[in-house]
């Protein structure tokens, strides 16, 4: 119940102006939002601007763009730039890079800070404790491009420290930039190394926040403490584990564009040519740039998105209490 | 329940043990990278090259800090950074501000479209072109505005801020606030901003760690090299290769000596870049569980 409704009284005396006694409930309503509105103002403003005249521009995705036309004035053509992207060449090669990338990813970084959460919540020393979460968490800082930066020097094969030890103990450099295999694996573990840290706050806290008597009982009832974490533990944080997998799995096409282009390179392209690198590619780069085209393949990107973060909530709500809404 | 260790049973010393142990091996994989490349760029660049680094500095020297200090690109992108950083993340938090407020407020009048409004962004963009032919439409391509004002706000931290004012601005608060004759301009500037220290702190390093690091946006919006950020002007160094030897010093014909350097001049440069942010974040560091848990509650 809002403050304003209980006692109008109040509020004349703080509202720029007196409403007149009789008015309908919305527009005493409206004038008591006044100010809320006022500072609404400016953020509305920014993100009809920019976020929604944007979905306004991407229905060129179904139209034959034509800069002099403008957005508005450009001919219809209907799904022919969907067609277009999913009878190309490209489409299977593209759409399986994708979803691997995207499940290797998902599944490679799941379990790691859940491990760490409980290992930290074990640790007797509270001063090795505070050391180990704050130097995990930095790497989240880093910049992308000083990550790349930092693969590319260390997995160097003549240089780089990690080709070293591999020759330290008797095998040949493996020239990890320069085989499109690898790709998948050097994106995924980096990003595993550079955020694990990070991730694992959400669990400390859902640690901190599981009932201590529960803890107290096991103990008292001789339960030992691999007992407790398997028992008491991880049931504790299992929700949070699974709103995030949730949520993830909603943005499975939503790679981190921004690294696989600066670690693509000519000869892993084939391997990590993914659908946000593609629609660049077409858009902005190309010698002939389709803007129509492109915006097309990220918009069926945003739709798919879309559709699996609804279905996936669905079966959340269905076999589990936990949902997003 | 805090016996010592030496009272514990087989079982729990087993796992206290087992458990130092996979702590460790994470730990040390996190940090030996980081410590790897701060020995680095503090040693002789024929040893880095040669691979006689492999924890401490060997034969200590600062030629890769010297060769960044005379690489004069970095220092424009350096200013450029350190420009766009501050004034967007001024405007990030005072644009956060702004929507945040109003959205925590249970009487604002509409809010369920409001939020709707703003969730909505979060499902669903128009896509990089559309954005693109907005910049250029507007005439911002090419200009500072273009690293600014699209960005101005990100609907996440929106949200978390929301949900903090919720939390931890009580409605007796409002109550006697309004009973004094305060309004709401005043309510946010000197009451709310006041009592939400610890939220504004992770939401400023998010934003400044999202500006600092950026270099998509700059990369297609921004053409004149005299406006490049630090990312970019290090995207042509660290992953193009890309060095601008006359910038180097040391004899030109050496070629061997030139590419050690060239190296050296690479580990420097991921220190430096990276520093500024490392500087800030341990302030913040004690709030990030607080951002972290008020980000994941449901609105």
């Amino acid at each position: 119940m809002s403050t304003s409704n209980i006692n109008p009284g109040i509020n004349n005396k703080i509202g720029v102006t007196h409403p007149p006694a009789k008015r309908s409930p919305t527009i005493k309503k409206l004038i008591n939002s006044k100010q809320l509105y006022v500072l609404l103002a400016l953020p509305l403003l920014y993100l009809i601007i920019f976020k929604y005249v944007p979905m306004y521009g991407a229905q060129i995705a179904f139209k034959n763009f034509v800069v002099t036309k403008g957005i508005w004035g450009s001919d219809w053509v209907g799904l022919k730039n969907f067609e277009r992207f999913i009878h190309s060449y490209d489409f299977w090669r593209i759409l399986k890079n994708t979803l691997f990338l995207s499940f290797y990813n998902l599944v490679a970084s799941f379990p790691f800070p859940i491990m760490l959460a409980l290992g930290l919540n074990y640790l007797r020393n509270r001063f090795f404790k505070k050391v180990i979460q704050m130097v995990t968490y930095a790497p989240h800082f880093i910049s992308i491009v000083v990550i790349v930066g930092i693969i590319k020097e260390l997995l160097d094969p003549r240089i780089g420290i990690v080709n070293k030890i591999i020759g330290f103990f008797g095998f040949e450099p493996i020239n990890f930039m320069g085989e499109m295999s690898m790709f998948s694996s050097i994106y995924v573990w980096s990003d595993v190394w550079q955020h694990v840290g990070f991730n694992c706050i959400i669990f400390i806290a859902a640690l901190a926040a599981i009932d201590p008597s529960l803890h107290e009982a096991a103990v008292v009832d001789g339960a030992s403490k691999f007992r407790r974490m398997w028992h008491i533990d991880l049931p504790g944080i299992m929700p949070m584990a699974i709103i995030l997998l949730i949520l993830n799995t909603g943005h499975i096409l939503d790679l981190g564009f921004e690294k696989v282009l600066l670690l693509q390179n000519p000869i892993n392209v084939k391997t990590s040519e993914i659908i946000d690198t593609y629609v660049y590619k077409v858009g902005l780069t190309a010698q002939v740039a389709n803007y129509s085209y492109s915006t097309a393949i990220g918009i069926f990107k945003s739709v798919i998105n879309l559709v699996l973060l609804l279905s996936i909530n669905k079966l959340a709500q269905k076999t589990r209490q936990t949902s997003l809404w | 329940m805090n016996v010592t260790f030496r009272n514990e049973s087989i079982t729990d010393k087993m796992f206290t043990i087992i458990n130092a142990l996979i702590i460790s091996i994470l730990f040390v994989s996190v940090l030996y990278p980081i410590v790897y490349i701060v020995s680095a760029s503090f040693s002789d660049s024929q040893a880095v090259v040669s691979g006689e680094v492999w924890l401490w500095p060997v034969r200590p020297t600062l030629d890769g800090y010297a060769a960044v200090f005379d690489y004069s690109q970095v220092w424009v992108g350096f200013k450029n950074s350190l420009i766009y950083t501050v004034t967007g993340t001024a405007v990030n938090i005072f644009m956060t501000v702004l929507a945040a407020y109003p959205l925590s407020r249970k009487d604002l009048f509409g809010k369920n479209v409001f939020m709707m409004l703003f969730m909505f962004t979060t499902m669903f963009t128009g896509g990089l072109i559309p954005n693109y032919l907005l910049v250029k439409n507007v005439g911002m391509l090419d200009s500072i505005w273009a690293i600014i004002i699209p960005g101005a706000l990100t609907v996440w931290n929106v949200i978390i801020a929301r949900t903090y004012f919720q939390m931890s601005i009580p409605d007796e608060l409002l109550e006697a606030a309004q009973l004094d004759g305060c309004n709401d301009y005043q309510f946010v500037w000197k009451i709310v901003i006041r009592l939400s220290g610890p939220i504004l702190a992770v939401i400023t390093l998010y934003y400044a760690a999202a500006n600092w690091n950026q270099y998509f946006n700059a990369m297609i919006y921004l053409k004149s090299q005299d406006l490049y950020p630090l990312q970019l002007v290090l995207k042509d160094i660290l992953v193009k290769n890309d060095v601008d030897v006359s910038m180097l010093s040391g004899d030109p014909a050496d070629a061997a000596k030139r590419e050690a350097l060239k190296t050296l001049l690479k580990y420097s440069l991921i220190v430096i870049s990276t520093v500024p942010l490392m500087l800030f974040y341990p302030f913040v560091q004690k709030y990030l569980v607080k951002g972290v848990m008020v980000g994941s509650l449901k609105g």
